[in-house]
């Protein structure tokens, strides 16, 4: 499916089509001969559920990378909210209120879980090293607030009362909660999911969609959500874009892409 | 006492400065910058100090050198050193790991030679006749003390802080640390440069106490020596460079004192008199292999903690409960 396909289904959905927040334009990033993405350009809109899909291997990851900083993409743009980031270097974009999640959990993991999020607000606090060591303003209100907003993340991904156990030390499950208590804590206004649910049990996968639903409400965030997990993906998304060897085949509401023969030969197709 | 401190004033002095040294290199190992330019800043804030007080600084012959100079020639090489830190640092710690540690010693090595040829550091013979700013050797704890204590209140109350946990960010993983906002290179710059700021001021003060100041300084024995005691001592909680420092630069002393006692075999005493680096490198050999994290780590404090309170904390629980 072409990029103009994807317009007239936005067409189709007006109720949903608000500002457009990140653009990607002809983003293509090859590794030597590998092209792992290639030529992939979609628009999302301000708070929606976008799913991002594909078989093992399709660039999914690297994508959310190239959205990031952490790669750059051998040519094409990327726009948030109307400014290029495309060379933006990873911590500049999450200073513009983009924060992601890994597929490989990567928590600080000697620190505790209170740390590992209290890290995550260091671009919205400022206090430099003398304040800090000497205690002088804003040092000690700021690592007040910084602690009290932290505690607030915890408890909200049901973690609070471990907030002092090591990051290392949690089950996977609880691992990937705190990641996204992390990413939450830089107060961003599109989020990055790397498959949330992997690693979770059943119940956790069946309570994990209900939060990311109430997290985007209450932060009125837009989510990007990379998943294996065909139910939480069918239920929860707006949108899904498909990828397959680095090229988008397909975009659009779920029960389309659902139907779409290139996506059932590519990736339903043989999961089922 | 009194007498054993006079006796062994020289070594007493030498182990808070290497204390101090320690804490200079721990500085950028807080955001996992192993950096072996410590040395370098060191010889630097010598030369600054033997430079000001022998050329710049009129003092008459036999008369005390006044402290406030030397406190103008703390602030000069910390000056000095934090901006060549700055310079050297920005393309430096692009580097990792085993990379940045073997650039820092090539830059220690060109400050070396450049002094080595310089005519302002008295080249090969270095500068000799520095003045003396105290009566005894013991009271060069005056300055030593207050500069680790100062040092070991700065890195401990910069720990938990806001940069400092940005520094610990970057030590855990620097890519999750960049993607959750923090500026990897402007942090481990920072670092990089409060290190050699501490580095310079030691310097500093060290000229005084040697009287002379040469090359010799600050040449990569002295890199060796240093990571020697974050090594030994612990990179992970900066007690460990501390006490690192104290108990290396004493060894040498402890194993002639005990070697002096008689009583012990003549080859034996003559060993431990004789055998010093032979006993300092097994040492070193010893502790990578059976405390690869060095001696003092926070696991060993929780237990010194633990030993003392004696209920069993929280945390403990929670990681054998957690352990697979």
């Amino acid at each position: 499916m072409t990029a103009d396909v994807a317009e007239s289904i936005r067409a189709d959905a007006p109720d949903r089509a608000r500002a457009v927040v990140l653009e990607a334009t002809g983003m293509t990033r090859r590794f030597g001969g590998l092209v792992a993405v290639n030529d992939v350009s979609f628009t999302v809109n301000d708070g929606e559920v976008f799913g991002l899909i594909g078989p093992n291997g399709a660039g999914k990851t690297t994508l959310f990378n190239l959205m990031t900083g952490l790669i750059q993409p051998t040519s094409g743009r990327l726009h948030y909210r109307g400014a290029d980031i495309t060379a933006l270097r990873p911590h500049q974009v999450a200073a513009r209120g983009i924060a992601r999640t890994f597929q490989n959990i990567r928590l600080f993991g000697n620190l505790s879980a209170v740390e590992n999020v209290m890290i995550a607000q260091h671009v919205h606090t400022r206090s430099g090293v003398l304040a800090g060591v000497l205690g002088l303003p804003p040092a000690p209100a700021e690592a007040r607030a910084t602690r009290k907003k932290a505690m607030e993340l915890l408890d909200l991904v049901g973690m609070a009362d471990r907030a002092e156990t090591k990051a290392v030390n949690f089950a996977y499950g609880d691992q990937r909660r705190l990641e996204i208590a992390r990413a939450l804590a830089l107060e961003p206004h599109v989020l990055l999911l790397d498959e949330p649910a992997a690693g979770m049990n059943p119940s956790e996968k069946q309570t994990l969609s209900g939060f990311i639903r109430s997290v985007r409400e209450r932060f009125d965030l837009t989510v990007l959500l990379i998943e294996h997990h065909v139910p939480l993906v069918m239920g929860l998304c707006d949108r899904i874009a498909v990828l397959n060897f680095g090229k988008l085949i397909a975009l659009g509401p779920p029960h389309v892409v659902q139907k779409d023969p290139a996506v059932i030969e590519a990736y339903l197709g043989d999961a089922g | 006492m009194s007498d054993f401190f006079h006796a062994h004033s020289s070594v007493i002095v030498s182990m808070v400065f290497a204390a101090v040294l320690g804490l200079s290199l721990y500085l950028p190992l807080m955001a996992g910058q192993l950096s072996l330019a410590s040395p370098g800043f060191y010889a630097l804030g010598g030369y600054v100090a033997a430079v000001f007080s022998t050329k710049i600084f009129n003092v008459a012959s036999g008369a005390h050198f006044p402290i406030p100079y030397l406190l103008i020639e703390m602030i000069v090489a910390a000056v000095l050193c934090g901006a060549l830190a700055i310079i050297v640092g920005i393309p430096a710690l692009r580097l990792r790991g085993i990379y940045l540690a073997l650039a820092t010693v090539a830059f220690v090595e060109i400050l070396r030679v450049v002094s080595l040829n310089l005519k302002i550091t008295g080249g090969a013979v270095g500068i000799f006749k520095i003045p003396q700013p105290f009566r005894s050797t013991l009271q060069y704890l005056w300055i030593a003390l207050p500069l680790l204590i100062l040092a070991m209140a700065f890195v401990y109350r910069l720990e938990k802080s806001r940069i400092g946990r940005a520094f610990t960010a970057i030590r855990e993983d620097e890519l999750a640390a960049d993607a959750m906002g923090i500026a990897p290179t402007y942090h481990k710059v920072l670092a990089f440069t409060m290190g050699a700021i501490l580095a310079g001021i030691v310097g500093t003060v060290s000229a005084h106490f040697l009287n002379t100041w040469n090359t010799r300084q600050g040449d990569f024995n002295a890199s060796i020596t240093v990571l020697a005691i974050v090594l030994i001592g612990g990179s992970r909680t900066f007690l460990g460079p501390v006490l690192g420092g104290l108990v290396l630069t004493a060894l040498p002393e402890i194993l002639r004192s005990v070697a002096d006692i008689g009583g012990l075999p003549h080859w034996l005493a003559q060993f431990l008199k004789d055998g010093r680096l032979i006993i300092f490198g097994l040492l070193l050999v010893l502790c990578t292999v059976f405390f690869p994290q060095g001696i003092i780590t926070p696991e060993f404090l929780g237990r010194v903690r633990r030993l003392f309170s004696r209920r069993p904390r929280a945390t403990t629980a929670d990681e054998a409960r957690a352990a697979p």
